[in-house]
């Protein structure tokens, strides 16, 4: 390598994105490459398949089928009662046999006619149709065949109830919850019917839509991707916590849909969630600009004048000294200086406040790191594509493509390594003290000082003389790291299992 | 009675927001593929023979201003008396009625106008009306006629004359239209 050579390397570093023939190159690591942690997650039992909206739709017949191997309804029936039981066919089984000297109530809670009363009324009705009838909302009158209903008895024309149906569907977004047009019948319009009724293929495809929505949200095996243009839903064995991992690439929890949380629970996550939501910034600038009045506890700011405060609660007018917080009264006529920090009243208020102020420390304490690694996550992209050009400059180094790829994995790992460390916060934040769980933050600790060292080595400029030297470091601590983060992992599911984690709230 | 400003409507179902993210929304009376007109003219008969019924026999102490329906069939006056025996005997009142193009798959909206609103706890005084039927329990099967049997029934079991408690707040604050108003009804007592 002739010192020319170094010089254009070197000119290349400074130039950054202007070498713009490289940026239409294919990154070619994008291929998906599970890391090794991953996979060892994703080999366990717990068999998920991520569906297409056809496959969703094929699962619903099969379950509609299923359920009517046994109860031998007309499948349109069986699937309103289904989505009445929310996908539930063993509870909607259950129920079936324990109704069925008299399923009168059965049917009527899930809005259908009961298909055993029907026969005799519907024939009844039918002798009687021999002339014109009027729709009673386009007030035509009109010939049987032009007018149709439910097993109700309702009847309309056909266009009436297009337009109904269409209406429903198109305005409204309703599926599988049409009810008959009459008022105040609470009958619902099947699928068959609204197939048959409605002939815009639009429309048709939009209550389709509707109706697989509808039965994806309603059944517990089931959950669309969380991820935005995502079409796909993951269907589980049985539902749970776990890691799922869609064909769109997004990695989620499947029992509550948020970014995959390990080690924390989704039900500390969800409160978390709606804290930080709640009062984070305003907290911030409370902990900086006020105090409480040591009395009633109402939030001052002070914004000038003297030590001497009296508080504004109505109910309150406490009079107190702002520097010590212990009552006015002994200060008597000092009203600039407070000379009083060690009185034991004194004491008492500045400790109450002590035990607030703290609570709130310990909150932001835990809220600024959870913080820092989202914000770091997010520079993920930055990374990757800085990494990108790193490799490139490496493989003019005379280093083979397949050489370089360490740096791709050590990105990888970093990222996973601060996903896990963020919600190692939540967890922390709830965690009440114990032996084990210094045993946990000694973990994250270590994780964390791993993981910020393996960030500067992936942010180091990389030059010849360093090569050699940097691809072993990154390679030693992202391997380091990636066992480090397993090992906490395991500690808090071990945890799990063994009960050893007390919470706070 | 009484509502709530905010009752929220179910979420768009995802599977739409990602399958036609692209198309236009179409006006609604062609969302049918069929022609305007032929819409329209549907509209207009129901409307036609609904007003000559009304005309032709009103129930008991509705009259349809005539007038104001030859100027523009989709907006309808209607006077409506308050019944012997009851805390609005001797009482008129009117009605407006605005149909759009939909009607009568969408309900119509329908607020008390003019100098006297009746004092009653489901009428605010800016004559919006909290009904059921108005909004979510409405079905094309009912009419102008099934609206003001319910409106009249409505002021004849009122027991004691006084405005919705919430009634300031809300004139203040609601939409003109009143079927934009997300309706809380939680008192069929009155």
């Amino acid at each position: 390598m002739d010192s020319d050579n170094d010089n254009d390397f070197l000119d290349n570093v400074d130039s950054g994105n202007v070498s713009s023939g490289d940026d239409d190159d294919d990154f070619a690591m994008e291929v998906d490459m599970p890391s090794s942690t991953e996979r060892q997650l994703e080999t366990d039992d717990y068999q998920y398949k991520v569906l297409t909206i056809d496959e969703i739709v094929l699962f619903q017949r099969e379950t509609i089928d299923e359920v009517n191997r046994v109860v031998k309804l007309s499948a349109h029936i069986t699937r309103i009662l289904l989505n009445h039981f929310k996908w539930d066919k063993e509870k909607l089984l259950e129920k079936y046999f324990d109704s069925s000297d008299d399923n009168t109530e059965f049917f009527k809670c899930a809005h259908v006619i009961n298909p055993f009363n029907k026969l005799p009324e519907a024939v009844q009705q039918r002798t009687l149709r021999s002339q014109l009838e009027e729709c009673e909302i386009c007030f035509s009158l009109l010939p049987p065949d032009s007018m149709t209903g439910l097993e109700c008895g309702h009847r309309f024309c056909l266009n009436c109830w297009r337009e109904y149906l269409t209406t429903k569907i198109v305005t409204e977004g309703l599926g599988q919850t049409i009810s008959c047009a009459a008022h105040g019948c609470d009958i619902l319009v099947d699928d068959v019917t609204v197939t048959k009724l409605v002939p815009d293929a639009r429309v048709r495809v939009k209550y389709q839509q509707l109706i697989t929505n509808s039965f994806v949200e309603c059944n517990q095996l089931l959950r669309w991707c969380p991820s935005v243009d995502c079409t796909y839903a993951v269907k589980v064995p049985y539902a749970e916590s776990r890691r799922v991992h869609c064909k769109c690439g997004h990695v989620f929890c499947f029992a509550c849909g948020e970014n995959w949380h390990d080690p924390v629970q989704c039900r500390w996550l969800k409160k978390w969630i709606k804290k930080c939501d709640d009062d984070s910034e305003t907290s911030n600038w409370i902990a900086a600009n006020t105090k409480e009045c040591p009395r009633c506890s109402v939030t001052i700011e002070k914004d000038g004048g003297c030590n001497h405060m009296v508080c504004k609660n109505q109910n309150c007018k406490h009079d107190f000294c702002w520097v010590c917080l212990g009552p006015w009264e002994p200060h008597g006529s000092s009203w600039y200086n407070c000379n009083r920090y060690d009185e034991d009243e004194a004491k008492a208020a500045r400790d109450a406040q002590e035990r607030l102020r703290s609570s709130l420390a310990r909150y932001l304490h835990y809220y600024n790191r959870y913080m820092n690694h989202m914000q770091s996550m997010k520079f993920e992209n930055k990374l990757y594509a800085s990494v990108k050009q790193k490799m490139e400059e490496m493989q003019q180094h005379n280093m083979s493509w397949i050489e370089v790829q360490f740096l791709k994995k050590a990105v990888d790992i970093l990222c996973q390594c601060r996903q896990t460390l963020m919600y190692t916060y939540v967890f922390a934040y709830y965690l009440k003290k114990n032996n084990q769980s210094q045993i946990f933050e000694d973990n994250q600790k270590d994780l964390e000082s791993a993981t910020e060292t393996l960030s500067e080595y992936l942010e180091r400029d990389i030059t010849s003389e360093n090569l050699a030297d940097i691809k072993q470091k990154v390679q030693d601590k992202y391997r380091y790291c990636e066992k480090r983060c397993t090992v906490l992992l395991k500690h808090v599911h071990e945890g799990y299992e063994k009960d050893w984690w007390d919470y706070t709230e | 009675m009484l509502k709530l400003f905010k009752k929220s409507k179910d979420k768009i179902p995802k599977s739409e927001i990602i399958n036609e993210p692209k198309e236009p929304q179409k006006p609604a009376v062609s969302k049918c593929g069929k022609p305007l007109l032929l819409d329209n003219s549907r509209w207009e008969r129901r409307l036609h023979k609904e007003l000559m019924s009304l005309i032709k026999e009103p129930p008991p102490g509705v009259t349809v201003d005539t007038e104001s329906v030859q100027q523009n069939l989709s907006e309808w006056k209607i006077n409506i008396k308050g019944f012997e025996g009851t805390l609005y005997e001797g009482e008129d009142f009117q009605l407006l009625f605005k149909f759009n193009n939909k009607y009568p798959f969408d309900s119509p909206e329908v607020t008390f106008i003019g100098s006297n609103i009746p004092v009653h706890p489901h009428v605010y005084s800016n004559g919006h009306i909290c009904l059921s039927i108005l909004t979510e329990d409405w079905s094309p099967a009912l009419s102008v006629q099934s609206v003001c049997l319910s409106i009249a029934s409505m002021l004849s079991s009122c027991r004691e004359k006084k405005r919705p408690p919430d009634n300031t707040l809300y004139v203040k604050t609601c939409n003109k239209n009143p079927k934009k108003t997300k309706w809380w009804y939680h008192d069929d007592s009155v």
